[in-house]
């Protein structure tokens, strides 16, 4: 039988370290059933033995307040792991073991990774890892997981744990007169109903009653609300003889406790320290710089611009390679295809279409990289404790910044690696908000338009225009945030209660391992849905036909005319005609809505597809390629239909790669749906608004 | 020896935890992270809009908002 070993630990500790060094090459990312958290499984070969590894979330505690706590708990309780190795940071001992105390007493096969012993050595803490397990009953094996230190005796260790279990061990720690004897009232009571016994030793349930846990209360009124009953009478009254008596709770007793316990196990001989205590170490040197109140927000824009000229920089030169690679591709297909519909499919469908999503590739992979290395080394953590006062006014989290930045907040990323990127953010009102909200920034693909627009009707004013276009869609994204946390995602503000992890040099294979995972997430996924999806568009497009006594009115030299025509009979054509009525509101004619229905499998298409609707008609071929200077002189175009357009392009619904990947991080599709309607429906209100007021000014 | 709030501390000022008033979630966030009756720190810093606030305690550095420091009663010199 393969034996499961689950990794448990603060974050930051060091789990995932220890996962890639203890596996290698052979795992798999995946998600928890129905939620977003990553789930990485793994194969560890020992002589030859087998063991699946799990890296479970990081967490402080085993309470049921944050969605990683309630999966790593339930992980333990209900798959039975043969083994929970604890993953300790040696550096931090007092608080680590808070958890580590939590999972012995849940009564599972534990053993302890004393990680991070190069930190503790280097601060001058000595820890007396044979003592510590003595005291703790469980194997305690020091580790460096950075270099793989000590991982074949932790795997002995844990495999000796798993062969030689034989059932929960009595830690019996002490909470005071008042939980002991409710403690005491209770037990008998659980293990006599066989209540819950089958997932948690009685204690461990009896304590959950006295926290009042939610998830385990409920579980247990369903599994037999009798005894339910019972206790939670029980809790009742202790809870509020302590609010009575000491004007506290259960919970807060129970916390004092164990950190009690915990602190007399380490004054017995456990730690030596060697410098005097809390001298500052070269992390809190750092921040003294980094975090500077003057000199921070400086250089946090410094860091944001480089990871901007990283990724942009080194992500033209393949991006081009994949380009002319699919050029290739469409010229090989339109040299050794016949003409019809079959060739039109391969290559405006298929080729065009899957092309536009690894496109995406590099910039993705690069922005993942630079942004994994930011996480890595901690400083991530420092641009949301800066930037949190800010954002929390409209109800999101210092977290969200990334996110929004990678998404185009200073012009030109993309709402893709964006929305992926809001996964830091850890309390779910604050990042659902971001995810929503995120693809308003102006991404890459809507520059093209910008440009063009601004280049026909501004082209005097491009710096200033640009420049308001910059904060139009930061003030649009920040009031909707805002205006949805009041409304459907409403809620008061998760605590913001952050660690900010010492400054660490990240190392290669960590990064490139992230980094790599969150890209072919995106090519799998993505690649899919919008093959299919970008086959639809192309049919839209492309039928019904344009019939032959029609075309032939168009002779040699008038391809692009014949196209426009052709676009014009089509089913997008006659669905851009049929919504001109209503879209005139806005002052965008049937040409401009098709290029729109276009802009929705990519931005980038908006600019390609006006080229055709407009070419409808010309004679000469040659003027296709001044698309700038005809809307100039059009009389249906003006400043006025300019800036309308480029309001609804900043705001109307996300492209369909952002849609998806809003679905998988939302968790729903409901919220996909949400955001494309909404979006739409704003960005439609906004252009009319423009418009309107500016007719009646006479702008027009 | 005094007791105050833990909003109203100056920076690089250190103190020691008195009391947490916060219940239920906050509260149990609050003691997660290791601070209980008795913690040391130090102030570490604030965020340029002084607002959220970090703290150093003996070996890790935490960040909080002051609407979140309002519930914490702290002992200094
Ligand atoms: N010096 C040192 N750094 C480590 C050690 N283990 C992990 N790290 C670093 O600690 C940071 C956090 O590690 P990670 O595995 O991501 O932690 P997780 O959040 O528990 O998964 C990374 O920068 C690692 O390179 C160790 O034993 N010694
Ligand atoms: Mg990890």
């Amino acid at each position: 039988m393969v034996h499961t070993i689950a990794l448990a630990g603060n974050p930051n500790s060091g789990k995932t370290t220890l996962f890639n060094a203890l596996t290698g090459a052979r795992q798999h990312v995946g998600n928890y059933p129905g939620v977003t958290v990553e789930k990485k499984t793994g194969v560890y070969k020992i002589d030859d033995r087998e063991f699946s590894l799990v890296d479970l979330p990081g967490t402080y505690s085993m309470t049921a307040y944050s969605l990683e706590e309630v999966i790593a708990r339930d992980f333990i309780a209900t798959q039975k792991p043969a083994v929970v190795v604890d993953i300790v940071d040696a550096a931090n001992l007092e608080r680590n073991l808070y958890l580590t105390l939590q999972i012995i007493e849940m009564g599972v096969p534990v053993c302890i990774a004393l990680n991070m012993m190069d930190v503790a050595k280097s601060r001058g803490v000595r820890i007396d890892a044979p003592r510590l397990s003595a005291l703790l009953g469980v194997p305690v094996v020091p580790t460096v997981a950075r270099n793989g230190t000590g991982k074949k005796e932790l795997m002995a260790a844990a495999a000796q744990v798993a062969d030689t279990y034989a059932g929960p061990k009595e830690l019996n720690v002490s909470y005071g007169e008042d939980i002991d004897s409710a403690l005491a009232e209770m037990e008998p009571i659980i293990s006599r109903g066989q209540f819950l016994t089958q997932y948690y030793p009685a204690r461990w349930v009896a304590l959950k009653y006295l926290e009042a846990d939610e998830q385990i209360v409920s579980a247990g009124r369903r599994a037999d609300a009798h005894v339910s009953e019972k206790l939670e009478q029980i809790a009742g009254r202790v809870a509020s003889h302590l609010n009575r008596t000491l004007d506290t709770d259960a919970e807060s007793i129970i916390a004092d406790h164990r950190f009690g316990f915990i602190k007399s196990i380490i004054r017995q001989g456990v730690i030596e320290v060697e410098n005097e205590q809390n001298r500052l170490y070269l992390s809190d040197q750092i921040d003294k710089v980094l975090i500077n109140r003057l000199a921070g927000p400086f250089i946090m824009a410094g860091v944001v611009l480089l990871l901007y000229h990283f990724t942009f920089a080194f992500s033209e030169i393949p991006a081009a390679w994949m380009e002319s690679g699919f050029a290739a591709l469409r010229g090989m297909a339109e040299a050794h295809m016949a003409e019809g519909v079959l060739k039109s499919l391969v290559i405006s469908g298929i080729i065009d279409g899957v092309g536009g999503v690894l496109g995406f590739v590099p910039i993705i992979l690069l922005m993942f990289l630079g942004i994994t290395i930011l996480e890595d080394s901690g400083y991530l953590a420092r641009v949301a404790f800066m930037l949190d006062r800010v954002f929390k006014v409209f109800g999101l989290h210092g977290s969200s910044v990334m996110p929004f930045i990678v998404s185009g907040g200073i012009a030109g990323g993309c709402a893709v690696p964006g929305i992926m990127a809001a996964r830091t953010l850890k309390s779910p009102k604050e990042r659902l908000a971001t995810l929503l909200t995120v693809p308003f920034m102006n991404c890459g693909a809507k520059l093209p338009v910008f440009a063009l627009l601004i280049g026909a009707f501004f082209a005097s004013h491009k710096a200033w225009v640009m420049f308001a276009v910059t904060l139009m869609s930061w003030g649009g994204a920040l009031a909707v945030a805002w205006v949805l946390r009041k409304t459907i995602i409403r809620g008061t503000a998760t605590p913001f209660i952050m660690e900010l992890p010492p400054y660490r040099l990240p190392t290669v294979r960590g990064v490139l391992i992230h980094a790599w995972e969150r890209t072919w997430q995106y090519i799998r996924k993505a690649a899919t849905v919008i093959l299919a999806i970008s086959i639809l568009l192309w049919a839209l497009m492309s039928f019904p036909g344009l019939p032959a006594d029609q075309a032939e009115i168009f002779g040699p030299g008038q391809e692009a005319a014949l196209a426009g025509a052709e676009l014009r009979h089509s089913v997008a054509g006659r669905i851009g005609t049929s919504l001109e009525p209503v879209t005139e509101l806005a002052g965008f004619d049937w040409r401009t809505n098709i290029a729109l229905v276009g802009g929705f499998a990519a931005k980038e298409v908006i600019v390609s597809t006006l080229g055709t609707a407009y070419s409808m008609g010309e004679i000469d071929a040659e003027e296709a390629s001044g698309l700038s200077r005809r809307l100039a002189r059009s009389p249906q175009w003006g400043p006025l239909t300019a800036f309308a357009l480029i309001v609804f392009v900043m705001f109307y619904s996300p492209c369909f790669v952002a849609v998806v990947c809003i679905a998988r991080e939302a968790g729903s599709w409901k919220w996909a749906v949400f955001s494309v309607a909404f979006n739409t429906v704003l960005a439609f209100v906004l252009a009319v608004s423009v418009y309107q007021a500016g007719s009646l000014l006479g702008l027009g | 020896m005094q007791l105050i709030n833990m909003r109203e501390m100056k920076e690089r000022q250190s103190g020691k935890i008195k009391a947490i008033r916060a219940r239920r979630e906050l509260g149990r966030r609050i003691r997660d992270m290791g601070l209980v009756p008795g913690t040391e720190f130090l102030v570490k810093g604030r965020a340029p809009l002084k607002d959220p606030v970090a703290l150093r305690i003996a070996g890790f550095t935490l960040t909080l908002r002051n609407s979140e420091a309002d519930f914490i009663e702290v002992e200094v010199e």
